[in-house]
């Protein structure tokens, strides 16, 4: 059995984390009746009593922000009792949304922290299998020193899998510099990670009001308020519901799918690293968009209960996707459709003509497409705007020690890069490929 | 004379769970104490307790599937593997042939050797090994490389006869045409002879002649069970002189694989049915070995839809290659195997015509047949066709069709370069296999 651990960095990051450790820890206890440590806890968890009955777990987790609230509030909260302060990094003051600060002060002023509770973390794996990052693209924590530790995960783990889930800011972000960070945390995902999933909070948005509107019936906006969806994090965290929860529980089931059958057994089963293996047929081109469907079970409510077919055809629609950009007449480079539940061979490979237990079943997609270029355009073009408009920004950026023009330019160019990659690829798609020659034998 | 089967990967360990067990229940119940000596000798060997282990060795990269199958086959307390006979590691090659092959197989070389040394040494006669896996995925298909390389190298005079799986034709493993064309083209250098079940046709004759509404690779398997233990169980051949061959293997390969330019065999076995439906059936040689005749000239791999249309060209017309459907399938050896009741008064001689062979080989050496007066497997009369002609010319074919398609865009080369397989040696896989599909062609 193989173990992952999880990093969680910045406000956002760390809201995520939690939710993902509450519903795996609901999903173990569901499952693991008797409660004890078992194979299927193993690989996300830590048992820290010696007889096999669960009484202490630890997640394997690696908790930084550079403030201290949100991690504060994980400390007064119901999952106080699993985590242990040393899993924690924290400062007092943020990043201020601001990329620079993150990477290359708190950055160098953390590496050598950082690095020593990676390997403590690493070392509790019997065969550690994969990080997963998690992190948001628009504050400063997140996206600088996010991808600081993933550069760092790359020196001291090269063999490990690097699974980045990242936040992507919604346009009407309140956080005026985020495109800045997007763009300058861009490059580091490029460069360094295996897979890349984003996740952009408008749709997270969309999603949570479709889903509000059908159990109440009443308008949308209900559960989730436009004016709560964006805040910075104030550590204002109270023990009841929370703004992000909502939109927050559907990347924790995105990583509770993605991670299923890591940890539990099955005829079917996908290994972590043939995710990257088969999704990712050029190097940089690694980012994954996920659907996931159906989207009642995020809720609980009563929906007439959905056929496997319907499930797979939803999976592939723009509604279900975690990016904004419609997936519609795209390439597919790779796709993975993963199910979860009681099905055989068979029902993956013709429709199924009975309905299954859809309490036992959800899909959940992996696209290697092209239309993501349009997320990464619109983010080009706001950057671009913004450095002709704001230039009073910039300087927040260049006084930062090591920060300089350059690593903005560069990292413009490996965007643009990316997008003519991506773009190179669609423009294919057109011409309906003819069989490559194939190569004739001498006789 | 014993037979080592050496399970490698996902697929191998649970195609040869089935494998055993249907060879022990078959002698179990056989009538011919003999019969049912010979064949527990092939494939078991008592232990110092009287018990019953499988001469099988279990190879896996990660834990799972050995477990599984050791404690399905304990479970059914008729046999069992033995309890040091295999070798797991914690970690797939996740779906990457290049990760098997050069990296976890030389890596643990010398355990894997001693593992199948230790096998060989409980075998007072060794006929030969069966190393079983699929082609699709890392490890089977990439240690089952390595492994088969290594036997080649440690046993030269024995025989070795690879048992593979062929992937669905879509559906899967992305990358899996890549480790489809880098295993045959290296085990077409290795194995005396290499026998192959498509997990599509499989898929049909459970749901076309089983009847089984949803399919799980546990059929599938018993299917393949079924067919390779209708080849293997023991028969009275031409140089066994009356008593039950002792050279099952090297009869097998000499049989049919007379060419190192052809090696690859096919396999159908007639009737097979759903239990309830064999009740109200009875058969007749002559019955049976038509529709068998016809399905080895139309190639069609199970006994429905067969086209009685094809007929073997006139003596004088040339023959042409036959990628195309309903053409006439030409054979260049057929090894046909028959059990059951009545079978010395079955008449073969429709299988020495000599219309159905290649013009180069006298059909007295082109056909050899088999027979075994018990009835195998609860089936009364059973015919199975080995065959080496171009009934997989199309499979392999489109396998190195979509493999060339990927390669034309260099997707996902990046994955094997890591571990050390590069462009060129995908040139080279390409070209050897180019070479096995020019001579098939020109049957
Ligand atoms: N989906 C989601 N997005 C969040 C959450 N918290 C913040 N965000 C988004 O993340 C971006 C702001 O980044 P944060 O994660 O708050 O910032 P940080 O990483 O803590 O960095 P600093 O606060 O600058 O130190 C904005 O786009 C927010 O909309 C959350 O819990 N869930
Ligand atoms: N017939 C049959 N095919 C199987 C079975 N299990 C897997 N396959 C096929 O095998 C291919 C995948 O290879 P696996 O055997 O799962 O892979 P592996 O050898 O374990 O290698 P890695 O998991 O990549 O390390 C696919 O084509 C599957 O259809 C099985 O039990 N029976
Ligand atoms: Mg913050
Ligand atoms: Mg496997």
């Amino acid at each position: 059995m193989t173990q992952s651990v999880i990093v969680q960095v910045g406000q956002c990051g760390n809201q995520v984390g939690c939710r993902f450790w509450d519903l795996a820890l609901r999903e173990h206890a569901h499952v693991n009746k008797k409660g004890q440590y078992d194979e299927a806890l193993s690989s996300f968890f830590r048992n820290c009593t010696s007889g096999a009955l669960l009484t202490y777990l630890h997640p394997q987790a690696v908790l930084i922000d550079m403030e201290e609230g949100v991690v504060n509030g994980i400390l007064q909260g119901a999952l106080r009792e699993v985590f242990d302060s040393a899993q924690f990094l924290t400062d007092v003051s943020g990043s201020g949304n601001n990329w620079a600060v993150g990477n290359l002060t708190y950055g160098s002023a953390y590496k050598e922290l950082i690095v020593d509770k990676l390997r403590k973390a690493a070392e509790h794996c019997d065969c550690l299998q994969c990080f997963f990052l998690i992190h948001s693209m628009g504050g400063g924590t997140g996206s600088g020193l996010g991808t600081r530790v993933l550069s760092l995960l790359e020196e001291e783990f090269p063999d490990v899998c690097r699974i980045v889930t990242a936040m992507y800011p919604s346009a009407e972000d309140d956080v005026i510099t985020s495109p800045y960070n997007s763009v300058l945390a861009m490059r580091e995902l490029t460069e360094h990670a295996d897979c890349v999933l984003p996740v952009e909070n408008q749709s997270l948005v969309n999603i949570v009001n479709k889903i509000s509107l059908m159990s109440h019936g009443t308008k949308p906006g209900s559960v989730l308020r436009k004016d709560s969806a964006v805040t910075s994090g104030q550590g204002s965290l109270s023990p009841t519901e929370k703004p992000f929860d909502a939109m927050n529980n559907i990347v924790a089931n995105l990583l509770l799918n993605i991670t299923s059958s890591a940890r539990f057994e099955g005829s079917l089963n996908m290994d972590l690293n043939e995710i990257a293996m088969n999704l990712v047929p050029f190097p940089r081109l690694h980012y994954l968009v996920p659907s996931l469907t159906p989207l009642y079970t995020l809720a609980d409510v009563n929906i007439p209960t959905r056929r496997l077919d319907q499930m797979f055809s939803d999976a592939f629609s723009k509604d279900h996707q975690l990016i904004q950009a419609d997936p519609k007449h795209s390439l597919y480079l790779a796709c993975a459709l993963m199910v979860r539940g009681n099905v055989q061979v068979s029902d993956l490979r013709f429709a199924s003509p009975t309905p299954t237990d859809p309490k036992m079943t959800s899909t959940f997609l992996l696209s290697n497409n092209t239309p993501i270029q349009q997320s990464f355009m619109t983010l080009r073009s706001f950057n671009i705007f913004l450095l002709l408009s704001f230039q009073a920004h910039l300087h927040h950026y260049l006084h930062v020690d090591g920060m300089d023009q350059s690593i903005f330019s560069e990292s413009l160019s490996s965007l643009n890069a990316l997008i003519d990659e991506y773009h190179h690829l669609d423009a294919t798609k057109a011409r309906l490929l003819p069989d490559a020659p194939r190569l004739s034998i001498a006789r | 004379m014993s037979v080592v089967t050496v399970q490698l990967g996902q697929c191998g360990n649970q195609v040869g769970q089935q494998l055993c067990d249907v060879m022990w229940s078959d002698a179990q119940h056989a009538e011919g104490k003999t019969y049912s000596s010979v064949s527990c000798e092939r494939f078991f060997r008592r232990t110092s307790q009287g018990d019953f282990e499988a001469r099988a060795v279990l190879i896996d990269m990660e834990p799972k599937v050995i477990k599984h199958s050791m404690n399905k086959a304990e479970k059914c307390g008729r046999w069992r593997y033995g309890e040091t006979s295999h070798f797991s590691q914690k970690q797939g090659s996740g779906n990457n042939w290049a990760n098997g092959y050069s990296v976890h197989g030389p890596r643990h070389r010398d355990a894997l050797e001693e593992l199948v040394r230790r096998e060989v040494e409980h075998c007072d006669m060794l006929a030969g090994f069966l190393p079983v896996m699929s082609v699709a995925g890392g490890t089977g298909s990439g240690v089952g490389t390595f492994v088969t390389q290594c036997l080649r190298d440690a046993y030269p005079s024995s025989f070795v006869l690879n048992h593979l799986t062929w992937p669905y034709g879509t559906g899967e493993v992305i990358v899996q045409n890549y480790n489809s064309v880098l295993t045959l083209a290296h085990l077409y250098q290795l194995s005396d002879a290499i026998l192959v079940h498509e997990n599509d046709t499989v898929h049909r004759i459970c749901s076309q002649l089983l009847k089984i509404k949803q399919i799980s690779f546990n059929d599938i398997n018993r299917v393949i069970a079924h067919q390779l233990g209708g080849v293997l169980q023991p028969t009275l051949t031409p140089d066994s002189c009356g008593t039950y061959s002792r050279h099952p293997v090297g009869e097998l390969v000499s049989a049919l694989a007379c060419h190192p330019e052809y090696k690859l065999l096919s396999v159908c076995t007639i009737p097979q049915m759903s239990s309830s439906s064999m009740a109200f059936s009875t058969f007749s040689w002559p019955a049976l070995l038509k529709h068998l005749r016809q399905m080895l000239i139309s190639n069609t791999k199970m006994e429905e839809g067969i086209d009685w249309q094809v007929r073997p060209p006139p003596a004088s017309a040339g023959r042409t290659g036959s990628l195309a459907a309903g053409s006439f399938n030409t054979s260049l050896a057929n090894l046909l195997i028959l059990r059951g009741k009545d079978v010395y008064s079955a008449e073969t001689g429709a299988f020495e015509d000599s219309a159905i062979y290649t013009s180069w080989l006298p059909p007295e050496e082109a056909f050899s047949l088999w027979k075994s007066p018990v009835p195998f497997n609860k089936y009364e009369k059973s015919a199975t066709l080995v065959s080496n002609s171009q009934a997989l010319l199309r499979p392999l074919d489109d396998m190195v069709r979509k493999a060339w398609n990927m390669f034309a865009s260099r997707a996902y080369i990046h994955q094997y370069d890591k571990f050390g397989i590069s462009e060129e040696d995908f040139l080279d896989s390409f070209t050897s296999l180019e070479q096995v599909i020019a001579s098939y062609s020109q049957l």
